[in-house]
Order: C-alpha cells, then sequence, then structure tokens
C-alpha cells in the first residue's frame, strides 16, 4: 500500500500533468491515496461522482490531449465502465491510424477472499488480455507494485494496473530512490522475476498466487522436490521466453491463477508452452485457478474456491507421478 | 448577431462540401467500389457547419458513425476523408478506420465512434484537461437523438457540468434512431429540456439553419470559455437520405411517410442559407455558384486521390495497436 502511495506521489511531483481521480480518492477510502490530496490539492486529486462510464472517458479524453491520469477503481466497478474500456481506451489508438497516445493508468484494486461476495471480489484481468491495445500489470511484491506503477505512469499506451487486494499488507523491501540506478525506482514491462530457482517444477504464479506458490516450493524443498517460481509480473506484454526457458530447464509446469479457470491468463500461459515448449514436457501441465462460479459469501464456502498452498503441492506431485 | 462575411460564406464552402462528397459517396458506394457501412449526412449540414465555424482551430470535437459531415465542418481534408472511406493508406486513420470513425487529431479532430454516445465522456474529458492546463480551448460532441438516451451521455453532462468543464453537448435530433422515432424513446417534450437536470441551459435550434447553430454555439462557447460549464444544444434536423448505405439494401417496413421526407427536404439547410445570403445582398448568385462548383471539384479531386491511393500493406495490419514500438503482437 505505502509503494504505490510512494510511486504516485514520486511520479506526481515529477511531472504537473499526472493527476488522479476516482471515487473518494481525496479522503482515500482504500489507501493508496493517503496525503496526496493535502499535497497536491483538489485539482490534482479529484474526487468522482459515481459515474464509471463518465469519468473513465473524460481520463481517456483527457489522456488524448496531453494529460497523464491515474484513475483509481475497484475490478468490480469497471463493467460499469467497460464501453469506455474497450470502445476507446483500446481501439482508439489502432482505429484512427495510430494518431492518439493514452498515457492513462487505471488502477484496479482486486479485492476477494474477505467475504465481499460476487459483485465486489472480481479478479478480471484476464478479460484485457483478450482484448488487445491496453497493457496489463500484475504485481506480486511491494516494490514491483511500486517500480510497476512508476513504468505505468510514463508509458504511452493505456495500461490497466491490477492491485491484488490479499496482497495489499504485504510487506516487503522497496530500495529507496537513491540505492537505485538512475535515481529511480522502475520494473521494465515485459520482464518476468524468477522468484525461486529450482530444476523439478515450474509454477509460474500470477498477483496473489505467488505466496502460496513461494510457500508450496518451500515445503516441497525439504521434500526433495526442487521447484522454480516464476512470477510474470505483467500480462501484456507477457514475457514467454522466461517461462519457456524455466520449463526447458525443468520439464515441467504448473500455472496458478487467482481468476476463474475458463480462458484465464494462465490458459494463455499454457496454450504459450503448448505450441511452442511441448517438447520440453514430461509431463501434462496442469491449471490451478479459481473454481469456475461465482464468488460465494460465507466464508466457508468462498475459501474453498480459490488456489491454496495444498492445490499447489497435489498439482506439482501429479507432475512428478 | 453581425457575422462577418468570410464567416457565412466559410459555412456555404463547407456545407457544399460535405453535400458533394456524400453524393459521391452514395453513388460510388452503389456502384459496389467499396463495402461495409455509410451514413450519409446530406440534411443535416448546417448542424456541424454552424457549430464549428463558431470554434477555433485549437478546440476539440468529437462525433459519432455518422461521421464524414463532423470533419469536414471543423476543416479536415476531404482527400484524407474520401481515401479513407476507401481503405487506402492515404486516409484519416490508413484504412483502419473507415467511414464511421474518421479523425484528425491535427486539427482537434477527437475521432468519431462508432458505439454512440461513446465519444461524449470523452469529449468531456478534453474539456476537463482544458481546466486542469488552464488553456481556454473548448470541446463539442455531437451525438444523436437515439445515443441521448444512453448512460454515458447523462453521466458525462453531469460530469461537464459538477466540474463547470468547458464542453458543448450538441445533439442532433435527426427524428430517428435508425427507424425508430425519438417521440416514443425520450421521455421529455424535447431533448435540450433534459439539459435542466444538469443545471445548465438547453437550447432549441433551428439545425436547417446554419446561422441559428452558428449564433447558438457561439453562445455557449462563450459560456464554457468563461467557465461557466457546458451548454445542451438541440438541432431539430433531418435525415434526407437512408440511415445507413448498407441498410438499403435490407427489406422492412416504411417507418416513415414520403411526404414528410419531401416536407423536410423543402428545408434544405443549403437553399436556406443561400437564400440568406442573397436576400441580405451578402453574396451575389455568382459568388455562390462560384463556391458549388469549386467545391464539386474538390470533391471530385479527393475522389480520384482516394482511387489512386495504394491499400495498406499486410505488414501494416499489426502497425498503430501500441505507442511502444517493441510490443510483441501475439
Amino acid at each position: 500500500m505505502q509503494a504505490l502511495n510512494q510511486a504516485i506521489a514520486e511520479e506526481m511531483r515529477r511531472d504537473q500533468k499526472v493527476f488522479l481521480m476516482g471515487e473518494d480518492v481525496r479522503a482515500s477510502v482504500y489507501g493508496a491515496a493517503a496525503n496526496l490530496s493535502k499535497e497536491f490539492g483538489p485539482d490534482r486529486v479529484i474526487d468522482t461522482p459515481l459515474s464509471e462510464n463518465g469519468f473513465f472517458g473524460a481520463a481517456i479524453g483527457a489522456s488524448a490531449v496531453g494529460m497523464r491520469p491515474i484513475v483509481e477503481t475497484l475490478t468490480s466497478f469497471m463493467w460499469v465502465g467497460m464501453d469506455q474500456l474497450v470502445s476507446q481506451a483500446a481501439k482508439m489508438r489502432y482505429m484512427f491510424g495510430g494518431q492518439v497516445n493514452l498515457p492513462v493508468v487505471f488502477r484496479c484494486v482486486m479485492y476477494y477472499g474477505g467475504g465481499s461476495a460476487a459483485h465486489h471480489s472480481d479478479r478480471s484481468y484476464p478479460v484485457y488480455m483478450n482484448i488487445g491495445g491496453l497493457k496489463v500489470a500484475v504485481p506480486a511484491t511491494p516494490r514491483d507494485a511500486k517500480g510497476l506503477l512508476k513504468t505505468a505512469i510514463r508509458d504511452e499506451d493505456p495500461v490497466l494496473f491490477f492491485e491484488d487486494g490479499t496482497l495489499l499488507g504485504t510487506r516487503g523491501d522497496v530500495p529507496e530512490n537513491s540505492e537505485v540506478p538512475g535515481g529511480d525506482l522502475l520494473v521494465p514491462f515485459g520482464k518476468a522475476a524468477v522468484h525461486r530457482q529450482g530444476t523439478d517444477c515450474t509454477i509460474v504464479a500470477i498477483a496473489g498466487a505467488l505466496p502460496h506458490a513461494m510457500a508450496a516450493a518451500a515445503e516441497l524443498e525439504a521434500e526433495g522436490v526442487s521447484v522454480e517460481v516464476v512470477d510474470p509480473r505483467t500480462l501484456v506484454p507477457l514475457d514467454k521466453t522466461t517461462i519457456l526457458e524455466s520449463v526447458a530447464k525443468t520439464g515441467r509446469c504448473v500455472v496458478v491463477d487467482p481468476a476463474s479457470k475458463v480462458c484465464s491468463a494462465a490458459s494463455e500461459i499454457m496454450s504459450i508452452v503448448a505450441e511452442e515448449g511441448f517438447w520440453s514436457l514430461q509431463a501434462p501441465m496442469i491449471k490451478v485457478a479459481s473454481k469456475q462460479v461465482h464468488v460465494p459469501y460465507t466464508p466457508v464456502l468462498e475459501k474453498l474456491m480459490y488456489p491454496t498452498k495444498d492445490d499447489i503441492k497435489a498439482a506439482i506431485k501429479k507432475t512428478m507421478e | 448577431m453581425a457575422i462577418e462575411k468570410q464567416k457565412l460564406m466559410l459555412m456555404l464552402r463547407r456545407m457544399w462540401l460535405i453535400r458533394h462528397f456524400e453524393e459521391t459517396v452514395i453513388k460510388v458506394y452503389t456502384s459496389g467500389e467499396f463495402g461495409g457501412a455509410a451514413h450519409p449526412y446530406i440534411g443535416e449540414e448546417a448542424v456541424a457547419v454552424g457549430a464549428c465555424v463558431a470554434l477555433r482551430d485549437s478546440d476539440y470535437i468529437a462525433g459519432n458513425h455518422r461521421s464524414h459531415g463532423h470533419p469536414i465542418a471543423k476543416g479536415g481534408d476531404v482527400k484524407k476523408a474520401m481515401a479513407e472511406i476507401y481503405g487506402r493508406r492515404d486516409g484519416y486513420c490508413k484504412g483502419k478506420g473507415g467511414s464511421m470513425h474518421l479523425a484528425d487529431f491535427s486539427i482537434g479532430i477527437l475521432g468519431e465512434s462508432g458505439i454512440v454516445a461513446s465519444s461524449v465522456p470523452v469529449a468531456t474529458g478534453a474539456a476537463l484537461a482544458a481546466k486542469l492546463q488552464k488553456k481556454d480551448f473548448v470541446s463539442a460532441v455531437f451525438f444523436g437523438d437515439g445515443a441521448s438516451n444512453q448512460g454515458a451521455c447523462h453521466e458525462a453532462m453531469n460530469l461537464g457540468s459538477v466540474w463547470k468543464l468547458p464542453v458543448i453537448f450538441i445533439c442532433e435530433n435527426n427524428q430517428y434512431a435508425v427507424t425508430t422515432p425519438y417521440k416514443s424513446t425520450v421521455s421529455s417534450e424535447h431533448i435540450a429540456d433534459r439539459a435542466q437536470a444538469y443545471n445548465m441551459p438547453g437550447v432549441l435550434v433551428d439545425g436547417q439553419d446554419a446561422i441559428a447553430m452558428y449564433e447558438a454555439t457561439t453562445e455557449a462557447v462563450k459560456r464554457a470559455r468563461a467557465g461557466r460549464g457546458p451548454t445542451l444544444i438541440e438541432a431539430l434536423t433531418y435525415r434526407f437520405e437512408e440511415h445507413s448505405l448498407g441498410l438499403g439494401r435490407i427489406r422492412r417496413s416504411e417507418y416513415r411517410t414520403a411526404e414528410e421526407v419531401t416536407d423536410w427536404r423543402k428545408r434544405d439547410p443549403i437553399v436556406i442559407h443561400e437564400k440568406k445570403l442573397l436576400e441580405t445582398k451578402t453574396a451575389t448568385q455568382a459568388e455562390i455558384d462560384a463556391i458549388k462548383a469549386e467545391t464539386g471539384k474538390e470533391v471530385d479531386a479527393a475522389l480520384e486521390f482516394a482511387r489512386q491511393s495504394p491499400f495498406p500493406e499486410a505488414a501494416e495490419l499489426y502497425e498503430d495497436m501500441w505507442a511502444d514500438k517493441a510490443m510483441p503482437i501475439p
């Protein structure tokens, strides 16, 4: 959360064209906008009406004529503004023959796993991979959250930046700018992170799946199984080279995705491995993703739907059979 | 309001340009030179032209699927517009947008949206940028009576008003959303009445009269530049042709009478404007004839240009998706 706040504040200090808009951002009800309104004033931290189709479009229009808006929203509210995301943000550049760049960032907060039920728990990033024209970032560590958000804000294309709510309390080292070459923590898009080296099986873990994958890998090491954990960090663009190289080394692949199983990000990653890495595989790949049901309210049922450490361990063991 | 002759003649020129352009499109479309949809603006020329002549070059516009009139009214290049409809590389969008998506960002045309009302929030965003950058440009957006029922339209009007943005909402009420009369879909008597709900002026204008459109838009622009917020202009107009050239081939029941079409055709915006120019002795018949002839030649040249322009190469399929040239295309 602090990492996101730092990224926004630093970029707003650096570039007058950057501003933040969204519902309740001045009071920062979700936390990432804390104190920004005090530092930058109401012109650069704008509370919007509950009107996603209106203010998503306004952000897109402002970006078309020289501004660099950051929109804060929840994934579940994006459906309301879908026409602007798809018909305008994604398509304008191509449809108008490259005449316009749209440097707009949508910070899409994904709350799930906390009893919010079906209308407030979407993990919708695979939908936008399918559309094209939108970059899709899925950071899983505080360092990447900051570095990828700063990169997103400087990007000339529209970026959907998914903030996994299950990770928002994560603690982790975020280097001071003075410790970073160039003085700015910028994590490039399209470069996966290998969080753990291994030789027996590759886990590709997306967003909130990363801690579960790391825990599974640690436990399996004690059982003599060496697992490599790859975090794609961005899905559009996707660093398929790192994934394919890892699978070439391990010969096995489990993809873990908190999104719903059908046509998920995992589906696309597995299709790439099947097409381009098939001869490296010693066993069928396994997809560990959310069950294809809507998010139920009661915790007793909700906890059954997301990928867990034990699901991941079981999948890896199956590839080792 | 005294309007200088240069502007009155510019209105006539641009209306004739649109009229020749559309007549040419209908002719070549009918002969099968290209396919897809094309929505003629004939009969509605005074709306976009009157409004755009009241704008500066640095102001922005956005529009809809009936896309040819707005860019020409703003001063767009008929060669590039025609080449786009022909799907050629020299078209405004290099053949990727076509008839419904003309755009020229170099002269403030933010692009025409095939999804009706979808460009209304975008144009409102350009006005937000004007306010945030403390610049005095305004943004005008054209949409139809059908689009006036879309949530995007209402959300944008509310945003424009609460933030006092320099945006002008121009509803081209051509009476029908494809075949459905607006009287059966709009809950208020006039679309302009809806402005009350958003605390902005709602102005009902004769959309066949370019001067009336110019005057109403000039008032709205003055208000917008002074930081007093948006205006909703409802231009009462009529589409002389069918909704879309492509739809003409589909058999369907009548939705408007021949008498109604004939009556509206008697209110041709070009005839009305020429009559005013003659009555006020602003222009001679010879000057008017010259404009008609010159614009006709301009459109002929545009047609020739479009036909000569090459089609895009296959590799261009992959271009323009991203500003970032390093982006892979799966």
